[in-house]
């Protein structure tokens, strides 16, 4: 269980969480919704403890993310990210991006590496595709490399951060479907997204984000089907 | 017009002891190159370091090692380090003359090649749960010397080329040493001298070249 207490996140004077309460269950799919700069992949990289917070507390199945003895690096097996840019490693192969952190951080053997690796990578749809750079791929097929290389560790959790905001649009297609695949799994995920249709489709719950706050959150299909807050409404209008 | 009649014998004759110079030659640039490779990486990440310690002794080496002339570089560290005590021979010192340069070279190509991959490559590395070290040396350094690459290999040509100033500090068993120790015997300059302009230019030509087929084989992406 992810739990996000009154955290409050500041780039120098400039405050981008203003105390943000959350709590995600296991198996639970919960997107998160809101214009830009609302502070939505923000969040994101403090789960996870790439950005430090300001204040509040997040706890990942108990351990204070930012806690000063959290040992950052062994959390970070428990919970993948994908990022919007997906972030090949350009000079390793499409199997080897996958292998390099069940080998080096994870310390498995070569040969497991490479199952663990390719088993993922066939999953999202890539087994053709093992020995080739990243350079050759579509930007739908890097981005769901990145899902791989996230999955081979294996993790409790799996954050995305608008993973298809910069993909052409007859790419988005293939990524949700990896995503849709995820959540059908029971894999406990949060998505910050602008595909709204797509997060009511597949999220057990949907987050409005504005300004640094949460505004309405609740069942997918009332939070974007039926809303109840002005900001949303006008949100979804603008969007929809 | 001439008044100099030449002699090619004794410069074919000389030819394999100046051929072992090479050798030696392209040792000392050898070692100097990865010697100065492994510091220009610290240094490097010194030019970027907000530790304002560490910050100030790179800076002060690159400075020093790319605004004063490679042959001051050799003489300190054959005499001026002499003069403070410590003795190395003239081979050392000017493996650690020429390291020196280089290290002051490439850290200022290194830092350019580091300055050009995008922090969102350490980000990945490090959400992956890598450490700070694990995500330079496995991600970052790697793409790195692709990037500077041909920097690298120019630095290699211009090492093996500053050994030759080995014969100010007394070195007399690389390809310069060895064809002046021909030279003052026979005085026969030109011949030795036009001799071993060839093979450094061999040698360097062949640093290139073996340089683009690594290159080639290395980097396939």
């Amino acid at each position: 269980m992810i739990e996000i207490e009154n955290v409050r996140k500041s780039f120098g004077p400039l405050e981008v969480l203003k105390g943000v309460s959350l709590a995600v269950q296991k198996g639970e799919v919960l997107s998160i919704i809101g214009g830009s700069g609302s502070g939505k992949s923000t969040l994101l990289m403090c789960i996870n403890g790439l950005e430090p917070i300001q204040g509040g507390r997040i706890l990942v199945d108990g351990t204070d993310v930012h806690a000063p003895g959290t040992d950052l690096n062994r959390l970070r097996r428990r919970i993948g990210i994908v990022f919007q840019q997906w972030n090949a490693f350009p000079h390793l192969t499409v199997l080897e991006n996958v292998m390099l952190a069940p080998r080096k951080v994870l310390g498995k053997g070569r040969r497991e590496a490479e199952e663990i690796a390719a088993k993922n990578l066939r999953h999202v749809g890539l087994g053709e595709k093992l020995s080739v750079y990243p350079s050759k791929l579509s930007g739908g097929q890097q981005q769901r490399m990145a899902i791989a290389r996230a999955l081979a560790m294996s993790p409790d959790y799996m954050l995305f951060d608008e993973v298809t905001s910069a993909l052409d649009p007859q790419l988005v297609g293939e990524v949700l479907d990896t995503l849709r695949m995820l959540s059908d799994e029971g894999m406990t995920m949060i998505l910050v997204t602008h595909e709204i249709r797509f997060a009511r489709d597949v999220s057990d719950r949907v987050a409005f984000f504005h300004k640094g706050v949460i505004h309405e959150i609740g069942p997918a299909r009332e939070v974007i089907g039926n809303p109840q807050m002005p900001e949303t409404i006008d949100f979804l209008k603008s969007v929809l | 017009m001439f008044n100099y009649t030449f002699h090619w014998r004794p410069a074919f004759n000389a030819l394999p002891r100046m051929f072992e110079g090479a050798l030696v030659s392209l040792q000392i640039a050898v070692l100097s190159l990865v010697i100065g490779t492994a510091i220009a990486v610290v240094l490097a990440l010194g030019r970027r370091s907000d530790n304002r310690l560490f910050y100030g002794f790179a800076t002060g080496w690159v400075e020093l090692a790319r605004n004063t002339p490679a042959l001051f570089q050799v003489y300190m560290t054959y005499f001026g380090l002499g003069s403070l005590g410590i003795h190395l021979d003239s081979y050392a010192s000017l493996l650690v003359g020429i390291s020196f340069n280089n290290a002051g070279y490439l850290a200022e190509s290194f830092r350019g090649g580091l300055n050009a991959i995008p922090e969102t490559q350490t980000r990945a590395a490090r959400s992956l749960g890598m450490g700070a070290t694990q995500a330079f040396r496995l991600v970052v350094l790697p793409q790195m010397f692709r990037i500077v690459f041909y920097p690298l290999t120019n630095q290699m040509v211009w090492a093996l080329l500053m050994t030759s100033l080995g014969v100010t500090v007394g070195l007399n068993t690389d390809l310069t040493g060895v064809t002046q120790e021909l030279n003052v015997r026979t005085f026969r300059t030109f011949e030795y001298f036009l001799f071993a302009a060839v093979i450094y230019y061999l040698m360097a030509k062949f640093i290139t070249l073996s340089a683009r087929l690594l290159a080639w084989r290395l980097f396939r992406y």
